[in-house]
């Protein structure tokens, strides 16, 4: 007898069809998980669950929990469900807290709703919930406000609102999505753990088939509002009958085709670079403090060599290919182009920003909305010594739009008119645009689905091959490092601890952190050959 | 939270004596004899002397300001020359009036524009929100003096319950309250209209956050959700406009006090200006500023008081 029964869930919003006929089951001390690209409605299946739709929202359906049928209830009874019978958390832990309250109110909240305890008990109880994810009173008072933690001690914090009444269901929308590998490893162990004390059954949300293979007992892959395949999590993997199955587990584990290369001579240099923050002043008198956020980086890219630079949220990453670029000048080192050196606290000169460019995480953030794709891609031109007239400029647009898989018409349209990873390509259009040696990818892969990365990873080959271009490529993502690096660097609060050949590092790593976060990087792989399947 | 208080205090000091530096420099070193201007094109030059002479122009700039300084320190505003008293009396007369007015003025302010703002967001795109935008559109563009006439001729010409103007002083406080109500509500409704409408686009944004989505799943029901998460933080905009509406029912209510014959600082000071009283001009405007900057103090501590992030500074 299952815990939670879903039984042809249909949802609409506003008329336009989200779910369609979705059904689940999730069994006591069960963890279901599901998996699902952007827009598959796997976070509103959940929010279906505990009825938090958005406005214009119609459900049809069966959604029972324990013999209770959860669609006849009225709102009064859903929020006496909500919190106390089915706990959620969600992705985003950096805004999932109010505030402007303090973790010990908020968790304690839960109680206080659910029952006719004290405000003393409900604090007593909090306390509990808080030691219980690992947030212990000596480093964790109550009264700790949410600003004064890290995004994986939020993350705690919401698991323990979540958990404090034990409710028998536990609801995680991509709780891991926006936290570090090494963080997401105690986040789904604390998580496991939890299952397995209360008995309670588990929904994971992800996108991640590396992160809940693992974790699920059952997985449901959705797509398009629909579950395509269900069933015991080795039996979807041994079966696959779905070609999305197919296709899905394929691109989880894409690995570029890139034709083999002479490595040339060297192309970037950075010897001992330094960038340093001054932090504001703390009493008027007092020097103001300074915080190194690269500390003495040498590393080198050599002609047509990939280099990946990895670490954790905060360790100098994207700092550093602010000052490699010149965005930002440097307080002490050089860095040094194909032999043109730019010595700390010199301007980049523009004949050499021209060889470097850069694409970003965000598709959505990194363009105005108001220029047309050609005025965007052409942006980089004043870089050029020669500013190419009209119709060269036209040619060199189509050009560049053409080479990352556009249509050259596409050039009039505005940025709202293309999805997530038609923007990643236009960003790479328009960093090859001004023909340059090096361009620095800043996790310019963490925001697509993983069809969708798998596509970008294979233009990015391509383009490689193609025109030559050697890449920087950042990420916190081990797993597409690997894919496309022939060397990799590890960085840890503004230091270089580890360096060599890609393989080499990742398959026997010499320092402890490189360790810890090969470690913590869950991979489909390995998980599936203990499962035995192969 | 001492730190920011320390900033926040010495940041006031600061704009206080840049404030008193404008003011000097714009009235008595700027070129044009303030002596000469006091008396108009006819005095003959040695009333402007003498004059001179009595305003301590013989002096150096620097020393002329330094013993503006100390006299105020010390509470001396200097004798207006027009009425020939001391500033001092003539503003503490004033500020009894204005003070209270803009007080009266914010506080029903306040409590018209922040329920209305909570409604038209909750009922965002209902009756309520349709009529709260459309009223509040209609207060904004109405001019506050006209709002009075109208008062004037319902509440005091028509039916006589108020008094068309004038102010009976303090010592009967309720007549002094009831004179105070006209010109206050006039003052309030473009001003609440203005807040509400501020109350109404912050709430609507707090609501969308994601610590909302959260505080339901924990099983809240909306009612809840809204006075124990989204309210407090929808206020900190809310806050800001505050602050810079007090600022302007201070001083700027000068054409309400005109229409409801009020004696207050606005008056005084347009009065002055005609009568070319530089003193009263000069010494009116620094305590106006001065009252400002404290106003904006008091708001930055009000930040701290909802907003734990900022204590931490």
């Amino acid at each position: 007898m299952s815990l939670l029964s879903v039984e042809k869930l249909s949802l609409s919003i506003h008329g336009t069809p989200i779910l369609d006929r979705v059904s689940l089951a999730v069994g006591e001390g069960e963890v279901l998980g599901i998996i699902g690209e952007s827009g598959s409605g796997k976070s509103m299946t959940a929010l279906s669950i505990l009825d938090l739709l958005p406005r214009g929202a119609r459900r049809t359906g069966r959604i029972v929990l324990e013999d209770r049928e959860l669609t006849a209830l009225s709102e009064r009874r859903m929020c006496q469900v909500r919190g106390q019978s089915i706990g959620m958390v969600f992705q985003e832990p950096m805004t999932a807290l109010n505030p402007v309250r303090t973790i010990g109110d908020q968790v304690a909240e839960t109680v206080l709703v659910h029952t006719d305890r004290s405000r003393r008990a409900a604090l007593a109880i909090a306390r509990e919930a808080l030691d219980r994810v690992g947030l212990h009173a000596d480093r964790f008072p109550l009264t700790r406000y949410p600003h004064e933690l890290s995004g994986g001690q939020r993350q705690r914090v919401v698991i323990a609102m979540a958990v404090a009444l034990r409710p028998r269901l536990l609801i995680c929308d991509e709780p891991t999505t926006a936290l570090d590998v090494t963080t997401q490893a105690q986040i789904i162990a604390l998580l496991r753990g939890l299952v397995a004390e209360d008995g309670m059954g588990m929904i994971f949300i992800t996108h991640d088939l590396g992160v809940i293979t693992g974790l699920a007992d059952r997985l449901a892959i959705m797509r398009a509002g629909e579950v395509v395949e269900a069933g015991a999590t080795r039996e979807v993997f041994t079966r696959m009958r779905h070609p999305y199955t197919r296709k899905l587990r394929e691109a989880s584990a894409h690995v570029p085709q890139r034709k083999a290369r002479a490595i040339g001579a060297t192309l970037l240099e950075t010897r001992d670079l330094i960038r340093e923050y001054r932090l504001p002043r703390r009493t008027f008198l007092e020097a103001p403090q300074v915080f190194r956020a690269v500390d003495r980086v040498s590393l080198t890219v050599r002609k047509g060599e990939n280099v990946g630079l990895v670490g954790e949220s905060g360790c100098g990453k994207s700092t550093l290919s602010r000052a490699v670029l010149g965005l930002e000048a440097a307080q002490g080192g050089t860095i040094a182009l194909e032999g043109a050196r730019i010595e700390a606290g010199h301007a980049m000169p523009r004949a050499l920003r021209r060889r470097m460019q850069i694409v970003f995480q965000d598709p959505y953030g990194s363009f105005n909305p108001r220029h047309r794709v050609a005025r965007l891609v052409t942006e980089p031109f004043h870089l050029l010594e020669e500013r190419p007239d009209r119709r060269e400029r036209a040619q060199r647009v189509a050009e560049a739009l053409t080479a990352v898989g556009l249509h050259e018409s596409d050039a009039e349209k505005y940025i709202h008119e293309f999805s997530g990873g038609q923007r990643q390509r236009i960003a790479i259009a328009r960093a090859l645009i001004t023909r340059p040696e090096l361009i620095i990818l800043d996790e310019a892969v963490s925001a697509l689905d993983v069809s969708i990365r798998a596509q970008i990873l294979d233009l990015l080959a391509d383009l490689s091959d193609r025109f030559g271009v050697s890449y920087l490529f950042i990420s916190h993502d081990l797993g597409v490092v690997r894919a496309i690096t022939d060397r990799v660097y590890v960085m840890k609060s503004g230091r270089i601890v580890e360096e060599g050949e890609t393989e080499a590092v990742f398959d026997h790593p010499r320092h402890d952190y490189t360790r810890e976060l090969v470690a913590a990087t869950p991979r489909l792989d390995r998980v599936l050959a203990e499962m035995g399947v192969g | 939270m001492l730190r920011y208080l320390t900033a926040r205090f010495a940041s006031l000091a600061v704009s206080l004596i840049v404030a008193s530096l404008v003011i000097f420099l714009a009235l008595e070193v700027v070129p044009g004899d303030p002596a000469s201007f006091m008396l108009g094109l006819e005095a003959s030059p040695e009333t402007v002397a003498n004059l001179r002479h009595e305003l301590g122009l013989d002096a150096p700039a620097v020393t002329r300001y330094f013993s503006w300084m100390a006299g105020l320190a010390a509470g001396d505003f200097g004798i207006s020359y027009t009425y020939r008293v001391p500033v001092v009396e003539l503003i503490l007369d004033r500020i009894w009036v204005s003070l209270p007015l803009a007080l009266y003025a914010l506080a029903l302010s306040t409590l018209i524009a922040l329920p209305v703002g909570i409604l038209a967001a909750t009922h965002r795109g209902g009756i309520a929100d349709i009529t709260v935008m459309g009223a509040t559109q209609f207060g904004i563009a109405v001019p506050n003096f006209w709002f009075g006439m109208l008062l004037v001729a319902l509440f005091a010409l028509t039916l006589r319950l108020f008094s068309a103007g004038g102010f009976p002083g303090w010592s009967d406080p309720a007549a002094a309250l009831k004179a105070l109500t006209l010109p206050a509500i006039a003052l309030a409704l473009p001003q609440a209209s203005i807040l509400s409408r501020v109350m109404r686009s912050s709430l609507l944004d707090t609501l969308d956050e994601d610590y909302i989505r959260t505080a339901r799943a924990k099983g809240l029901n909306r009612r809840q959700v809204l006075w124990r998460h989204a309210v407090r933080n929808a206020l900190i905009p809310v806050l800001t406009i505050l602050g810079l509406q007090f600022s302007f029912l201070i001083s700027g209510a000068i054409i309400i006090e005109n229409v409801f014959y009020l004696p207050g600082m606005g008056r005084l000071i347009f009065q002055s200006i005609a009568a070319r009283d530089l003193i009263v001009v000069k010494n009116a405007s620094l305590l106006l500023v001065m009252t400002i900057t404290v106003v904006t103090f008091l708001v930055d501590i009000a930040y701290a008081a909802v907003d734990p992030r900022l204590r931490k500074r």
